[in-house]
């Protein structure tokens, strides 16, 4: 598998230090952080193909932080997590440019197979405005 | 109560129309009265005043000389007779109370009689005119003595007649009424004067009360053992009697009684009226309560039930929330120790197999745990009314694997036969749902252990209700007389703390509002059967 960099975003520390230490294993350059302000500080520093984004957060919420997310790194593909099974924060993700959404809880082996589809696309998108 | 206020102007009208009509009769009898008594009490007047007035000019035209003569005085008499009957004899008196002169049928007897200490006697010569009460005399025949004085000079003479009563009996006779009422005279010391019908014996004393002292004209209402008679008395200054007219109340009162009776036949059939009125009005507003209330029980318990509902999914769903984030983790703890296995010096360990083992089965838990929280989520959402389009079967299915559980407990067979054919129908899921709940959930608690439950779909295109489900059991069934009642509110066969009594008239409330129609059929000993219609839209 190519090797690239993904940001989990996501209120749940457990959650985050499982998933990058999951993902890492997968041979993927993975960082965690819990809070939607300081997701937007890390962009400052590196580039990020995929960010895995909580939907609802203490603080900046997942969509808030989506918005700001798009407005730095608009090429960055993000995966929106929706715990409370609303559909309506998924879909306003989506209309915000998020790649997709999935409902907790969600299967490792589905979460990794929409990671790797995200950066799958971020590719093909980086091409076509490279031409 | 109300009976009681509606009658209270019937009868006071009654009333007062009897009491009018009663006291304006009575002052027509007494007015009656009172002047058939006067007119009586005129003529009788008259007669005396004209007898006296026969005797003064007889006295007053005469000397005493010339009536001493008793050839004379016949002559004299015999004229007065030829123009009136009534005079039986007349004889000429001294001072000292001696005959003078006779002329009469007693002739011998009365000759020699001095009246000089008969009490007569003395009145007369005091008053000039003396009138005297009726007595028998001689002859057995009732009469009564007139007496004039006439002063000649020095001596005074006395001219006196003897009158037959049956004069004063006819005019008084002529005030007896009808067939009760009579008419009388007594004297100032109640003895009879004229021979009454009913009253007593003439010179008797009368049955009737003591009106002997009387003055003037009186009209007056005595009840004489219980039964009301109008008295009229009228006295008569000169010779001092009083007339007395009596009338029978019964006979007089006639028309009064006709009217009374009219009176109660039309107060009978008003007051049956107003009770009928009253207790049919009563009835149909009491009726009408009832529905009322009863409709808005069912509406009331469908709000309390539907925001119970509602309650429950926003618990349901914030269980689900909360249980999510901790069931990720899990998961992926699990995923993690799984990957970890996968290293060169663990997989050499002689528990390898036990581990991943034990991963699997944590994942394929938390699997389930995931499907209940799911559930958990849709129902929460589906308790908010909603429209869209699904499919019944699916919504069966789905229904069913909440009693799942619970039938296979009980030893209970869940058959469904699904129509593929059916249509995508829009309706509301959720209240679809309950409407399937409630109805199996009836079928478990009816059959209590061992039974079948059958539920069948099928598309009955053309039909009002093209989509149709049949819900059956082969519980106990309901008696022929519960069928009925089974949609009605509150009605229940289940235990004070199992059943409230409203799911199958939610239910029923349910299908009225998605237009659809629901009905029960069953048969005692051989189960129950729902049929549940629903629009194809």
């Amino acid at each position: 598998m190519e090797r690239f960099t993904v940001l989990i975003v996501d209120d749940e520390e457990d959650f985050v230090d499982t998933m990058v230490r999951r993902l890492r294993a997968k041979g993927l350059e993975v960082d965690g952080v819990t809070r939607g302000s300081e997701a937007i500080e890390r962009l400052n520093e590196k580039d990020y193909d995929v960010c895995i984004l909580d939907v609802k957060m203490p603080g900046m919420d997942g969509i808030e932080t989506l918005r700001e997310m798009k407005k730095k790194k608009p090429l960055m593909e993000v995966i929106m997590l929706t715990g409370h099974g609303s559909v309506e924060s998924g879909v306003q993700g989506l209309q915000l440019g998020a790649f997709n959404y999935v409902m907790k809880p969600v299967p490792f082996p589905d979460l990794l197979q929409q990671v790797i589809q995200a950066y799958e696309r971020k590719v093909i998108e980086e091409d076509r405005s490279q031409q | 109560m109300s009976l009681g206020f509606s009658l209270i102007p019937l009868l006071s009208l009654g009333a007062t129309i009897y009491y009018q009509f009663s006291s304006a009769y009575s002052s027509k009898i007494t007015e009656a009265l009172r002047t058939l008594i006067q007119n009586r009490r005129s003529s009788l007047e008259l007669f005396f005043d004209e007898r006296i007035a026969q005797l003064v000019i007889v006295a007053n035209t005469h000397s005493l000389e010339a009536l001493m003569d008793e050839s004379y005085l016949n002559q004299v008499f015999n004229t007065i007779q030829s123009r009136s009957k009534s005079f039986i004899d007349m004889s000429v008196i001294d001072d000292n109370g001696s005959h003078l002169a006779y002329v009469g049928p007693h002739y011998e007897k009365l000759k020699g009689v001095n009246y000089g200490d008969e009490e007569w006697f003395n009145a007369v010569t005091s008053s000039g005119v003396y009138i005297s009460d009726v007595f028998l005399g001689f002859r057995k025949i009732p009469h009564f003595i007139i007496a004039v004085t006439r002063r000649q000079g020095t001596r005074t003479w006395i001219l006196r007649a003897t009158i037959n009563s049956d004069v004063i009996d006819k005019i008084v006779g002529g005030g007896q009424l009808g067939k009760k009422g009579d008419a009388f005279i007594v004297n100032r010391n109640n003895v009879l004067q004229t021979a009454p019908r009913f009253s007593g014996k003439l010179l008797g004393e009368p049955n009737t009360p003591d009106f002997s002292s009387a003055v003037g004209t009186i009209v007056e209402k005595i009840n004489l053992g219980g039964e009301g008679t109008f008295f009229a008395t009228s006295q008569i200054p000169n010779p001092r009697w009083v007339l007395v007219v009596k009338e029978d109340v019964g006979e007089e009162m006639a028309p009064l009684v006709e009217a009374r009776f009219v009176e109660t036949m039309i107060l009978i059939p008003g007051i049956l009226l107003v009770v009928i009125g009253t207790i049919m009005i009563a009835r149909s507003m009491t009726n009408e309560l009832i529905r009322v209330e009863t409709e808005k029980a069912k509406s009331d318990d469908f709000v309390v039930q539907s925001a119970k509902m509602a309650a429950l999914g926003k618990m349901a769903a914030g269980v689900a929330h909360e249980m999510n984030n901790p069931l990720q983790i899990i998961g992926d703890q699990a995923g993690w120790m799984m990957d970890l296995l996968e290293e060169e010096d663990i997989a050499k360990s002689k528990n390898l197999e036990e581990f991943q083992e034990c991963i699997r089965k944590i994942q394929r838990h938390l699997e389930r745990c995931r499907s209940v929280t799911h559930r958990l989520l849709r129902f929460g959402r589906r308790m908010e009314p909603t429209q869209e389009m699904i499919n019944v079967n699916e919504i069966l299915s789905e229904t069913i694997t909440f009693l799942e559980t619970e039938a296979h407990h009980r030893e209970i067979l869940l058959d469904t036969t699904y129509d593929d054919k059916l249509p995508r129908i829009t309706t509301d899921q959720a209240q679809l749902q309950q409407v399937f709940l409630n109805i199996i959930d009836n079928a478990i608690d009816a059959i209590v252990k061992r039974g079948t439950i059958s539920i069948v779909t099928r598309y009955e295109p053309g039909n009002p209700g093209e989509v149709y489900i049949e819900i059956s059991d082969t519980g106990p069934g309901i008696p022929k007389e519960l069928l009925g009642r089974v949609f009605d509110p509150f009605f229940t066969t289940k235990g004070v703390n199992e059943g409230t009594g409203l799911g199958l008239s939610i239910s029923y409330s349910i299908m009225e509002k998605l237009g659809g129609q629901i009905m029960v059929e069953s048969q005692e000993g051989r189960g129950t059967k729902f049929k549940i219609f629903l629009p194809a839209t």
